[in-house]
């Protein structure tokens, strides 16, 4: 199968006057293509670092990252990026929010412009491409800056607790929501989380780090046997119990 | 209106009625101060030599109308005044920016933009009269001193403490650090520009009076000093009305710059 990402004994370490906090050791695994993937581990334990050093917002300090099979930094593969805000601008209208990444990538086209219209209304955020980011919902802006990452085509999609900043409700529709999007577009996803839940509605494969400095624990596949398999359905399907259990064991126990 | 509930009927008319006394009020106080004045001036419980009076300034004022000696002073402090306002925009704007860019820099500069930005730069007028000569250049540099250390300060602190996130979100879009200045960091300080502008206006504005009292030959300060010197309290007195109304218009000027931005962005 066709690897989208992969990492080989990733260490990253924070250098501050006091002293050095390990925050990854030995980090080793692989994305494949359509692929969801989510990692949990304790808060603080450099989820998030992992995502970023992914990105190439920093560097590791050994091992290797490759994206679509070239080491990161010559990779012209775009890596779409999810904070945990939506980050709208609120002196820019919901278009000109969603075209931020191709104006600064200097891609907006006759196309590009056309492909922001086209996901805007494929979403049901058509009729609101001249408000104001404060004028939508929680669930709204959170899609809308999924399109701000979708409208650069990347192959794949990082999430940083994309869902942590909404009110639990909010949190259940638009995890769904955004869930599905991501499936339908057919994009690799890496989805940061210390929400167990969440991890297990929507991914394909859990990756468990330990605590700080993190290494991979363990590795769990899902499979549900759902005739529609969307995030909510999974929630309600045994399996989802079984596998909640499971994974809340493995953060629990101490080797 | 006739969908209105009386008690909401009650309510508006309540605020109504407040507004109105609030503007009768603020009106009475300055006719009892103006009556007060002039009547006791007359009457010669105050000395109208020293004091003057609202009449006597106001006859003072037209005379100066009719000769349009008046223009040519009012004329002066606003274009000092302007032109020394529009440099220490200009100039913070482009220190704050290079600041923003390198905090190495802003750290080495640091302890000398705090030590001028303390030091009371009217004790600069004279070095500058010195240095530049009595001129205009003198006077806008005057003006320009007592604000742009301030301004640069605070221009540069309103810079740094733009969301982290929003500047995050610029580098995972793959764009680098003029793509945060221009779309993140510029943007999202406007308020932070204007409210600053609003500032300036007035610093400029005494910085440029400092300058006139010291090395003029035209402008209020001009008048002011001049006039205090040859004890024509008519004069003098006038020029800080004139100052007053001048400095009050400067700042509904910006505060109109403000409601328009508020608009667009």
């Amino acid at each position: 199968m066709e690897q989208v990402l992969e990492l080989k004994n990733i260490h990253y370490a924070y250098h501050t006057l006091e002293g050095e906090t390990l925050a990854l050791t030995d980090i080793s695994f692989a994305l494949n293509k359509g692929e969801f993937v989510s990692i949990v581990g304790p808060s603080g334990c450099g989820k998030s670092t992992l995502l970023s050093l992914i990105s190439g917002l920093i560097e590791p300090e050994k091992g290797c990252i490759k994206i679509n099979g070239k080491y990161q930094k010559e990779s012209t593969t775009n890596v779409g990026y999810m904070l945990q805000h939506d980050e709208l601008f609120e002196w820019r209208t919901i278009y000109n929010n969603v075209i931020l990444g191709l104006e600064v990538q200097h891609m907006l086209t006759a196309r590009t412009k056309k492909r922001a219209h086209d996901l805007l209304d494929l979403y049901g955020l058509g009729q609101f491409e001249t408000s104001r980011p404060s004028e939508l919902s929680g669930g709204m802006r959170q899609r809308a800056a999924l399109i701000r990452t979708l409208v650069l085509e990347p192959d794949l999609l990082l999430l940083d607790e994309p869902f942590s900043a909404l009110d639990y409700q909010t949190r259940l529709t638009v995890g769904d929501d955004i869930g599905q999007i991501i499936r339908k577009e057919g994009k690799s996803a890496l989805l940061v989380t210390h929400d167990l839940s969440e991890a297990i509605s929507l991914a394909d494969r859990v990756i468990i780090l330990s605590g700080r400095p993190a290494s991979i624990k363990q590795t769990i596949p899902l499979i549900f046997k759902l005739d529609l398999d969307t995030p909510l359905n999974r929630r309600n399907a045994p399996e989802f119990k079984t596998y909640f259990n499971l994974i809340w064991k493995e953060l629990n126990t101490d080797e | 209106m006739s969908n209105l509930s009386t008690e909401q009927q009650t309510y508006l008319l309540k605020h109504r009625r407040h507004k109105r006394i609030v503007v009768l009020s603020r009106i009475l106080i300055l006719l009892a101060f103006l009556l007060t004045w002039e009547l006791t001036a007359r009457a010669g419980i105050i000395d109208s030599f020293i004091f003057s009076s609202p009449t006597k300034i106001a006859a003072c004022f037209f005379g100066m109308l009719l000769d349009k000696s008046i223009f040519l002073h009012l004329g002066v402090t606003l274009y000092e005044t302007l032109l020394s306002f529009l440099l220490v925009i200009a100039i913070s704007i482009l220190v704050a920016v290079a600041l923003w860019f390198s905090s190495k820099l802003s750290e080495i500069l640091d302890p000398y933009l705090v030590v001028l930005n303390s030091l009371p730069k009217s004790a600069l007028a004279p070095l500058l009269i010195v240095w530049l000569g009595a001129t205009k250049t003198t006077i806008i540099v005057a003006g320009m001193s007592v604000a742009i250390f301030g301004s640069i300060l605070s221009l540069y602190t309103s810079f740094t403490v733009v969301d982290p996130g929003k500047i995050k979100l610029i580098y995972t879009l793959g764009g680098n650090r003029f793509h945060a200045l221009s779309k993140v960091v510029l943007p999202s300080s406007i308020p932070a520009i204007i409210s600053n502008m609003k500032v300036n206006i007035g610093l400029c504005l005494v910085g440029v009076i400092i300058g006139e009292f010291l090395a003029a030959r035209d402008g209020l300060g001009y008048l002011i000093i001049y006039s205090s010197q040859v004890f024509k309290m008519d004069w003098l007195l006038m020029s800080i009305v004139l100052l007053c109304i001048m400095a009050t218009l400067l700042y509904s000027l910006i505060s109109l710059l403000e409601r328009w931005c508020l608009h667009r962005f």
